[in-house]
């Protein structure tokens, strides 16, 4: 009898300990060190933005409304209409500019090069104005995007973009990168690189 | 040359202007040092300064516009001076810097906070006291920016001309000793959910900028350093806390970094996808490019170099590759007819600068130097015309061409007259 009690005691310490190793492996291995985060406060730091408008807030705007905000507010680094100057990058180019990237001098403006209309709207309410990213109400940003592309003839001046309508616009160079599909970009050798480069 | 152009010559003018008013400042630590102010002595006892003999510096884009991107209206970037480099560790003062005419933000680091949030069971802050009571590690690597080496855009003419100095060719890389904690423990510790295949990164910098880095990269050796070669991150690399992703483009190694956010496809922040792609002639860009090839560099005799007589030289470089750790560094003295194997000096370490040596006796004619290095992956340095063949394109488009070529890891070919001069002769020699 001693002699069972004594297995089954140890059979039972035997269980525990490996229990116990489920747990400590199913824990986080330095649990208490850092403070968990709030929905809330995710929520007011979390300004990403995916390319189908994934974390776009509710809001719009349209280039009419769009043209007093970035008068007052942008005109002076890129110019009245978006030319551009000193300080900022034309974000209004010749309609033809998407066609000079297969040129030795490529245009790498906002309508000629980038792939989707929720980059502009991400990177205005990140960035802009220089030195006060943020600052901007998401319906400032909606109309100055709107604003932008319809500058650059991708939208119409009464276009309103809101979270459904902005992911939706079309952007000149949308197919013009490689690999198309996204989950092909981090596997070198689909890609097809040698001696360390890709073709 | 074209007298036009503004040159090395006029940054050198510039550079002696500022090295005048430093001289100006330091100018009693000149005489003996019983006469040194009783500040200056304080300031050398409190935190070392080099000597003031030593006028070695970075240097960029700053007001000079043939530097200039199109649309980048301040300073593009810093460049280390590799001419200069010895060992292969980079001091922190003199790593490079890429800022797209941006200031480092002032961070109290009291006030950081780290969140990690997206796809992960328990989103956490972390503050820098919360990060150094974890398992620490100190790892040497490389930092480069992908645009190191270009022949077109970033480096612009100086990168190309035959008075080119190894700074303005493969001034864009540095290496230091990083010590923080591994990434994949942070988010671990957060829970990681298998679905989050990507992490996007961001800093705390006036744009916010923002990186995305694939899971398996997270998980395997990147670090968030708040140290680097043993002390505090500087402001301008990222204090105080910086993502390092050993052997990646230099873009995701995110300074200021304080969010990750765990999501399940690239997310398309506004540098990695619009100044960042490589844009090849057919009008279509490689986007979302990782690691960086195996590449080297001859740092003496480089470009600007001077040679006195014939006689005995160390022919001395740096090797490094984002693939893993360099096992081979061969060099060649006349344009590659000839290869010979260098010495490579300890410590030879993954994903870091590699120090190698040759002997070399100098006989005064002219010479082609030139190194090439083999990773552990079996991976060889291409040549120019390598590289191009890769890429599909003709060879003369290097020469052509104002587009940043990015991620071009060819041989670089120094020329040495028989005047003792030393040349880029980056097209010469292809």
């Amino acid at each position: 009898m001693q002699f069972s009690k004594t297995l089954s005691l140890v059979g039972g310490i035997a269980l525990m300990a490996t229990a116990a190793a489920a747990q400590q492996a199913a824990m986080p291995a330095y649990k208490g060190i850092g403070t968990l985060a709030t929905p809330q406060q995710i929520q007011s730091e979390d300004i990403s933005i995916s390319r189908e408008g994934k974390g776009l807030p509710p809001g719009n705007g349209s280039a009419k409304e769009g043209a007093g905000i970035f008068a007052e507010k942008c005109a002076v680094c890129h110019g009245g209409n978006g030319e551009g100057a000193k300080i900022g990058p034309a974000l209004v180019t010749d309609k033809n500019a998407h066609e000079s990237l297969t040129t030795m001098k490529p245009v790498r403006s906002l309508a000629a090069y980038w792939p989707y209309a929720t980059m502009v709207w991400d990177y205005i309410h990140r960035a802009m104005p220089r030195n006060q990213g943020g600052t901007l109400a998401p319906n400032e940003v909606y109309a100055l995007t709107a604003f932008i592309l319809y500058k650059n003839g991708i939208i119409q001046e009464g276009d309103v973009l809101d979270q459904k309508t902005l992911p939706n616009v079309h952007m000149p160079n949308r197919d013009g990168f490689i690999p198309a599909r996204l989950e092909d970009i981090p596997d070198e050798r689909k890609r097809g690189c040698k001696q360390g480069i890709c073709p | 040359m074209n007298p036009k152009k503004p040159s090395r010559r006029l940054f050198l003018k510039n550079g002696a202007a500022l090295a005048g008013l430093a001289v100006g400042a330091s100018a009693a630590a000149k005489s003996t040092s019983a006469d040194a102010p009783a500040e200056r002595i304080d300031q050398l006892h409190l935190h070392g300064e080099r000597s003031h003999y030593v006028e070695s510096v970075r240097h960029g884009s700053i007001n000079n516009p043939e530097r200039h991107l199109p649309d980048e209206p301040r300073a593009f970037g810093l460049t280390s001076p590799l001419q200069d480099s010895a060992g292969m560790v980079t001091p922190a003062s003199l790593h490079f810097v890429i800022s797209h005419g941006y200031e480092p933000p002032d961070i109290d680091p009291k006030e950081h906070r780290l969140l990690i949030h997206g796809m992960v069971d328990r989103p956490v802050t972390l503050t820098l006291d919360d990060i150094k009571r974890l398992p620490s590690v100190s790892k040497f690597h490389f930092i480069e920016c992908h645009g190191n080496s270009t022949t077109g855009g970033l480096g612009g003419p100086q990168r190309v001309s035959p008075d080119a100095t190894a700074q303005d060719t493969h001034g864009y890389t540095s290496c230091s000793q990083w010590t923080g904690v591994m990434l994949s423990l942070i988010l671990e510790q957060a829970g990681l959910q298998k679905k989050g295949t990507w992490i996007i990164a961001e800093g705390a910098d006036d744009y916010k900028h923002s990186k995305s880095i694939p899971i398996g990269k997270a998980m395997d050796d990147a670090l968030v350093a708040y140290a680097q070669n043993g002390e505090p991150v500087r402001p301008e690399q990222g204090f105080p806390l910086r993502l390092v992703v050993p052997g990646f483009q230099g873009i995701n190694n995110v300074k200021w970094l304080h969010r990750i956010n765990v999501v399940d496809e690239p997310y398309m922040g506004m540098m990695e996808v619009t100044r960042y792609p490589r844009l090849m002639p057919d009008g279509k860009s490689r986007w979302f490019e990782f690691e960086l090839g195996p590449k080297s560099v001859i740092t003496r005799p480089s470009g600007g170099h001077y040679l006195p007589a014939p006689g005995f030289y160390e022919i001395t470089g740096l090797a490094w590759s984002g693939g893993g750790t360099i096992r081979r560094v061969e060099i060649s003295t006349n344009g590659g007819k000839t290869w010979q194997d260098a010495k490579m000096q300890d410590p030879i370490m993954r994903k870091a600068h590699t120090r190698f040596t040759l002997p070399w006796n100098w006989d005064g004619r002219e010479a082609m130097l030139m190194s090439r290095c083999t990773d552990d992956n079996g991976v060889v340095q291409p040549s120019l015309a390598e590289v191009a063949k890769i890429w599909g394109i003709d060879a003369d488009f290097f020469q052509k061409t104002t587009l940043i070529t990015s991620d071009m890891n060819a041989i670089q070919p120094w020329k040495v007259n028989a005047d003792g001069s030393v040349k880029n002769a980056i097209f010469q020699n292809s």
